[in-house]
Order: structure tokens, then C-alpha cells, then sequence
């Protein structure tokens, strides 16, 4: 079985301690992972804006990146649902333009090669007990694409329950988007604060620690709007909880 | 005598502003919380839910495939139970038809029953230029109108009013438009109930013309369908002696068995009940039993436009339920008006850009006005992926691209004002594309990592006005990679998250 990491561009550039937390985790369940360097973005925030052609190249170069391996594991909701979702999509208006060569069958195929962490986890694996330790109070944001779109269901829950000290708070309102939607963060900032700014208040009313997601690019967002409210609670990616043991601890920067 | 959404501004202007609004925001809120709530039950209810579901989109979307054949079989069988059919290609010839029609009567006023086409198509205005008075008997459009208004919701158009602002525009404006309210009304719904009926009871008495739309027109009798909860419309389409419906084309099934699937999923989705109250059917005319001149008059208004482009197409199968609207958080903070159209919220932000087309600064906003959470596709009761739509829409305004506009085929240019983005999201692709300068551009940003301020200039600011950047890292993913396991690295190792603990965030 060879198993690649598409880390994603924003975990590789502004949260390495998430690439490197799933690595860690997926050794310790003894899977040899492999970090192909010729991967960088899945295209989403440009698909999302609507430059679907300017997304043909980035799709073309994962699918090469990741051509020879089994699974494709991604430590993200949204940028699995891009390939899952979208990468069909991208090759389907590329053969009805009559151009379909600039999204070959490799960009279609990668979709069924990916999985999000927790589905790697809990379908291919078949683990949920993944001998973690954190020894925190917990509050679980469902993003929108894990939710809706790949459809997780209580695959991060059933991970998060078995991991030993951790304390986890149910969220009021968890199902509500956090207000992030890659560039309509900026396009409709006035929206977007006031749904981050009332998903902050519901994490803040569980009291807990740390806010746990399958998606870093909402917790920029929850962690950024968390951090100007002069919050407690520390945003901190599912991954690094999973890869926290007892005999190397993880503590989160967000964590006061 | 009401308010227009010409020359609004975009939507994150005027949702900046109305998000701003802490009375509308609490009664929005509470509105869709509600009915959200109550629809998950009612729905939950079926265990056939997804069957309907799937059924409800299939019916529409085959019958939108031959949307010629049954226009003219319901155009033929209207005529034969006695009714008369007019086309209207857009709004100001449906508005055209319908003005003649009303003064061909004789009339200056007539009653309507609540109708998103005659909103669509700006009716009341049109009427009123003319010298006839419409006057709405749903009691939320008649709170809309009577405040000199705009609806902000399909289902409840008043649902940015409360129950004390309602009070306050009845004691002060009924008497403009008829019956004054009460003496003494209070706000208790009840009684701001009875002020409407009797307010309103006069107005059903006196009219000789009525004018409604359709939840559906069955294409094998010529019978249109109207489901409401109050009866205002029960008695706009019995009353009167003369009878307009304003339907747009996509409103027709083929048969009454159609209406199985639909008169579930619509009640259910819409106002969360197993069935709705009152559902009006009527056929042409019969002698002595209601109206005796039924006209029924067809809206196209871009829809023949939106069938033409297969993706946005799906828009069309929508039945007007607002269970979108209500799951929806951007509406429920932004509120109906940032819309600037009759269809607020997900439908509209998909509708009235295909309807309208992209061309002003408004409509080019809609698709944006989004953050693809994907609740809306969720609960549509006729399963239109409106996400999907949504990014579809966002590829005609920046993209351009083939479309077909009043019947033509163009290729439409990509907006303007979308320069910065565009010259971005190229650089973006360009570095993304080489993983080299990838790397040569996280090793800058890590070098520079202290310099990197609280707040942004320029567009950076709608960021960091309301959050804080993340720190950036010392290491790159890809560079602490290379450097442990990459090739020429020593043994591999240390490979936790715990080395470094937390520098990432």
C-alpha cells in the first residue's frame, strides 16, 4: 500500500506542525508515507472564485504528483472535497468545451485514490482507538465541506472519543459555517465577522481549551477571530490531538 | 407607493450595512431558528424524504427538457376550459398585458394574491402608473406595502418586522389604504391579525379583478394551483369577476400526479406543516362558480435564457419554499434587502444573476454572496446544488464565457473591477505551479516572520480588522521535509509535532 500526504499549501506553509502531526500519527499505525515535492495546491480558493481554467494546471500537477500511489491522505475537509467534489467537475466542463485534454482522466481518477484524515483513519485503516493522550477540554467544529460535502459524519468524533484525558464539550450551533469560505473572508468581510464572531461566542460558551477541526484554513479564521476577542480557547488541528501521546505530549501554541 | 431595488449597491455594501442593524439581526435570527427547526422535524417525519426528493427534481428537470411541448398543451387546454393565455417574453410586457387587461375592465383597482413573478416583473409600480391600485392581501405583503417597503423573504416577506413595528404601521398607514386599524391595537398577534381581516375584508368585497400567480400549472387540464396558509388567496381567486395569473413558464408539471410529489415537499420545506391550510385549483371558467375571464399570462424573463446554459439550469426547478433562505447564515445576518431582488438568499443569489444577467455591480456580487457552506443544497426540497451553481456564476463574472442573453448566444467578457484579483490569482497559480519558488517564497516570508504587523493596508484590512494573522512558522512543511527525510537527510526522526511544539500557530 503506498500512501502519499498531500499536505495542502496552507499546512505546508502556515502549519507544518499539521503535516508533520499526521505524519507522526500515521508512522506510529505503521504506514510508510511518502511526501511527493511536486505537489502545491489543490486550486480551491481559484475554483471558488471562479477561475475554473486557472485551475487546470494545479489539478494536472497533483494528479501527476500523486500518480503511482494507492491513497492520497489530506489533512483537510475542503481541499479532499475539492478533488473529490470538483476534480470530476473540472474534467466534465473541459470534454463540454471541447477541450478536454487539459483535464486529463489522471485529474478524475485522483478523486477516488483521496481521503480526508479521518476517513484514511476509520475506513482504509480501520482504526478509531489511535492510542492518543491530550489532556484538555475539547469543542469540535464541523466544517462545512467535511460535513456536507465528504459527508465525515462521526468519524472525528468517534477518533476524539477515544483519546485518552481529552474532555469533549459539545458546541451550540455546531453545524453553522464558521463565516471563513476561502475568498469570501474578504469579499463579504462584514458577513464573514459577524458569522465568526457568533461561532466564537458559541466556542467560548463550551469553556474549553482548545477548538478542534478537521480544517486549518477555518481555524485561521475561528483562531484569528478567537485571538481579537481576547479569547482562552486556542484553535488546534484534529491531527496534532491525534498525534499527541503519552510519551510525547503535545501542547498546542493556542493553549494558555 | 413602494420601494424599488434599482441603483441599490452591491452586496457587501449594503450587507455591511444591514448586518450593522442589531434589531434586524435579532429579529432574523429568531425567525429562521424557528422555522429551521421546525422544518427538520416536519421533514424528518417521511421516511420517504430522499425518494421525494429525488422524484420532486427528476419531474423538473424532464419537464423543463420539453418545456415547449407542455406550454403549448397547457396553453391549449387553458383555452378550451375557457381561459386565455398571453406570452410575455419580460417583464414589461407581462406588466404591459396585465395593465391593459385591468383597463379593459373598466377598473382602477383590483386585489392580489401574493406572487413572486408580478414582484419579479415590478407590477404594483407599473399599475399604479397607470392609475390602478393593487393592493396585497397577504398579511406580510400587505405589512410590506403598507410600510412602503420590500419583501425580504419568499415565504414571509415581512420577516425583518417585528411584531411592535407591524402594530406601528397599522395604526399609522391603514387609513391611507382603507380601513383604519382599531382604536387602541395592541401588538398581540391576534389582534394585529383581526386589524388585517377587517382591513382587508373590504377590499375582497368591493374588487371586480384579481391578480395571482401559481405554485403550479398541470400542463393535461389547464388547472392552475395556488397553496396558501391564510385564505386571502381563496377569496382573490373567487371573488372577483375578472382573474390574471402571472406564472412564469417553469411552473408547469405535466400531470395532477405531479402534485403528489410536490404538495409534499412544498409545505413541508416552506412553512413546515404536513399540508398547507388551503389549496386552490381552478380550470379556465365554469358559469356561475367564480370568476367568468380567466387570463393567464406566461413570464419568460431570462428563463428561456437561464434552460440554455446546463449547469445554472437547475435553478429552475426551484418551487419557491425558502427552506434555502432559512438554513442560510449569510442571509440571516446580511437580511433580504443586501439582496436587491424579490429572491433573497441562496435561490436568489443563483436566480436573479441568471434572470437579470451579471452586467451591474449588484448582480455580479450575488454568487459572491456566499460561503458555500452547502446548507442550502442540503434541505432544497427539488435538490439544486446551489454551491455548484454559485462557483458557476462566479466563472461568468470573471471568467466569462459562452451565454445566451434575450434569446442570443454571446460570449460574455469578464467584469470589470476584478483586475487585482485576477493579476493575484495569477501569481498564485504561477508560484503554485513551481514548487521551487514555492519554496524560495515560504523561506522569505519565514525570514521575515517577526515583521509581519497586526493589521494589514489595503485589501489585507478586511482580514485583519476583525481577526489576527497567524504567526508564521520558522519552517515550511516541505523544507522541514527535506531537511529530515529529504533526500541526503539523515535517518529519519523526530518526527513530532512536539519539536518546534506549536510554532505553526
Amino acid at each position: 500500500m503506498r500512501v502519499a500526504l498531500f499536505v495542502t499549501c496552507i499546512n505546508d506553509t502556515l502549519y507544518p506542525d499539521t503535516g508533520r502531526a499526521v505524519v507522526t500519527l500515521l508512522e506510529r499505525l505503521g504506514v510508510h508515507v511518502d511526501f511527493p515535492e511536486e505537489q502545491s495546491c489543490c486550486g480551491q480558493p481559484q475554483y471558488n472564485t471562479g477561475y475554473r481554467h486557472g485551475t487546470e494546471p494545479l489539478a494536472r500537477r497533483l494528479a501527476r504528483a500523486f500518480r503511482d500511489h494507492d491513497h492520497v491522505v489530506v489533512p483537510s475537509g475542503s481541499c479532499a472535497a475539492m478533488v473529490r467534489d470538483n476534480y470530476p467537475r473540472l474534467a466534465e466542463r473541459a470534454a463540454a468545451e471541447g477541450r478536454g485534454g487539459a483535464v486529463p482522466g489522471a485529474v478524475r481518477e485522483l478523486a477516488a485514490r483521496t481521503h480526508e484524515l479521518t476517513e484514511f483513519l476509520v475506513d482504509v485503516l480501520g482504526v478509531t482507538d489511535v492510542g492518543a493522550y491530550f489532556p484538555h477540554t475539547v469543542t469540535y467544529h464541523p466544517t462545512c465541506h467535511g460535513l456536507r460535502v465528504l459527508g465525515l459524519g462521526d468519524r472525528p468524533r468517534r477518533l476524539l472519543e477515544h483519546v485518552k484525558g481529552l474532555e469533549l464539550r459539545e458546541l451550540p450551533g455546531a453545524e453553522e459555517c464558521c463565516g471563513f469560505g476561502g475568498t469570501f473572508a474578504v469579499k463579504n468581510p462584514a458577513v464573514s465577522a459577524a458569522m465568526g464572531a457568533d461561532k466564537a461566542r458559541n466556542i467560548a460558551a463550551t469553556g474549553a481549551e482548545t477548538v478542534c477541526t478537521v480544517d486549518n484554513s477555518c481555524l485561521l479564521h475561528i483562531g484569528g477571530t478567537l485571538s481579537r476577542l481576547g479569547s482562552g480557547t486556542g484553535p488546534v488541528h484534529l491531527a496534532e490531538i491525534l498525534a499527541s501521546t503519552e510519551d510525547t505530549p503535545y501542547t498546542p501554541a493556542g493553549i494558555r | 407607493m413602494s420601494g424599488t431595488y434599482l441603483g441599490m449597491p452591491a452586496f457587501p455594501e449594503a450587507a455591511a450595512e444591514s448586518t450593522r442593524d442589531r434589531r434586524l439581526r435579532g429579529n432574523l435570527r429568531h425567525a429562521t431558528h424557528t422555522i429551521r427547526d421546525k422544518r427538520a422535524r416536519a421533514v424528518a417525519e417521511l421516511d420517504d424524504w430522499s425518494a421525494l426528493r429525488a422524484a420532486g427534481a427528476a419531474l423538473k428537470d424532464r419537464t423543463l427538457r420539453h418545456l415547449d411541448h407542455y406550454l403549448e398543451q397547457l396553453e391549449e387546454r387553458v383555452t378550451a376550459a375557457g381561459g386565455q393565455v398571453h406570452w410575455a417574453a419580460d417583464a414589461e410586457e407581462a406588466n404591459r398585458i396585465v395593465t391593459r387587461l385591468v383597463r379593459e375592465t373598466g377598473e382602477t383597482e383590483a386585489v392580489k394574491v401574493k406572487s413572486m413573478a408580478t414582484q419579479e416583473t415590478g407590477l404594483n409600480d407599473a399599475l399604479e402608473r397607470a392609475g390602478i391600485r393593487a393592493y396585497e392581501t397577504d398579511l406580510a405583503e400587505l405589512i410590506v406595502q403598507l410600510g412602503d417597503d420590500l419583501p425580504s423573504h419568499i415565504l414571509v416577506p415581512a420577516i425583518h418586522r417585528n411584531r411592535s413595528e407591524i402594530q406601528e404601521i397599522f395604526r399609522t398607514r391603514m387609513a391611507d389604504w382603507g380601513r383604519p386599524a382599531p382604536d387602541g391595537l395592541t401588538d398581540r398577534p391576534a389582534d394585529l391579525a383581526e386589524a388585517a381581516r377587517l382591513h382587508l375584508r373590504e377590499k375582497f368585497l368591493r374588487a371586480r379583478v384579481g391578480v395571482s400567480g401559481a405554485n403550479f400549472m398541470v400542463a393535461e387540464t389547464g388547472t392552475l394551483v395556488v397553496v396558501e396558509s391564510e385564505g386571502n388567496g381563496r377569496m382573490c381567486l373567487t371573488l372577483p369577476e375578472t382573474l390574471i395569473s402571472v406564472v412564469g413558464i417553469e411552473k408547469v408539471v405535466p400531470t395532477w400526479q405531479d402534485l403528489e410529489v410536490y404538495l409534499q415537499l412544498l409545505p413541508r420545506s416552506s412553512t413546515a406543516e404536513r399540508m398547507n391550510p388551503y389549496t386552490s385549483t381552478w380550470t379556465g371558467t365554469t358559469d356561475g362558480d367564480g370568476p367568468s375571464a380567466f387570463h393567464l399570462v406566461l413570464l419568460d424573463n431570462g428563463r428561456t435564457d437561464t434552460l440554455a446554459d446546463t449547469v445554472g439550469r437547475q435553478a429552475l426547478r426551484c418551487i419557491r419554499c425558502s427552506a434555502c433562505l432559512n438554513v442560510c447564515p449569510v442571509y440571516e445576518r446580511a437580511g433580504g434587502h443586501a439582496y436587491g431582488s424579490p429572491y433573497p438568499g441562496p435561490i436568489g443569489a443563483i436566480l436573479t444573476p441568471q434572470l437579470r444577467s451579471t452586467a451591474s455591480a449588484l448582480d455580479a456580487s450575488l454568487p459572491y454572496a456566499s460561503s458555500l457552506c452547502g446548507a442550502c443544497y442540503e434541505v432544497c426540497p427539488v435538490a439544486i446544488d446551489i454551491p455548484e451553481v454559485l462557483v458557476h456564476l462566479r466563472e461568468r463574472v470573471v471568467q466569462g464565457g459562452p451565454a445566451v442573453v434575450r434569446g442570443e448566444k454571446v460570449v460574455l467578457r469578464p467584469a470589470r473591477g476584478h483586475a487585482a484579483e485576477r493579476a493575484a490569482m495569477r501569481a498564485a497559480r504561477w508560484t503554485l505551479d513551481r514548487p521551487r519558488a514555492l519554496r524560495a517564497g515560504q523561506r522569505l516570508a519565514a525570514r521575515g516572520r517577526r515583521l509581519v504587523p497586526r493589521r494589514l493596508p489595503g485589501p489585507g484590512r478586511a482580514w485583519t480588522d476583525t481577526r489576527d494573522l497567524p504567526a508564521v512558522p520558522a519552517e515550511s512543511f516541505r523544507a522541514w521535509w527535506r531537511r529530515t527525510r529529504g533526500d541526503g537527510a539523515g535517518p529519519a526522526g523526530g518526527a513530532g509535532p512536539t519539536d518546534g511544539a506549536g510554532a505553526g500557530r
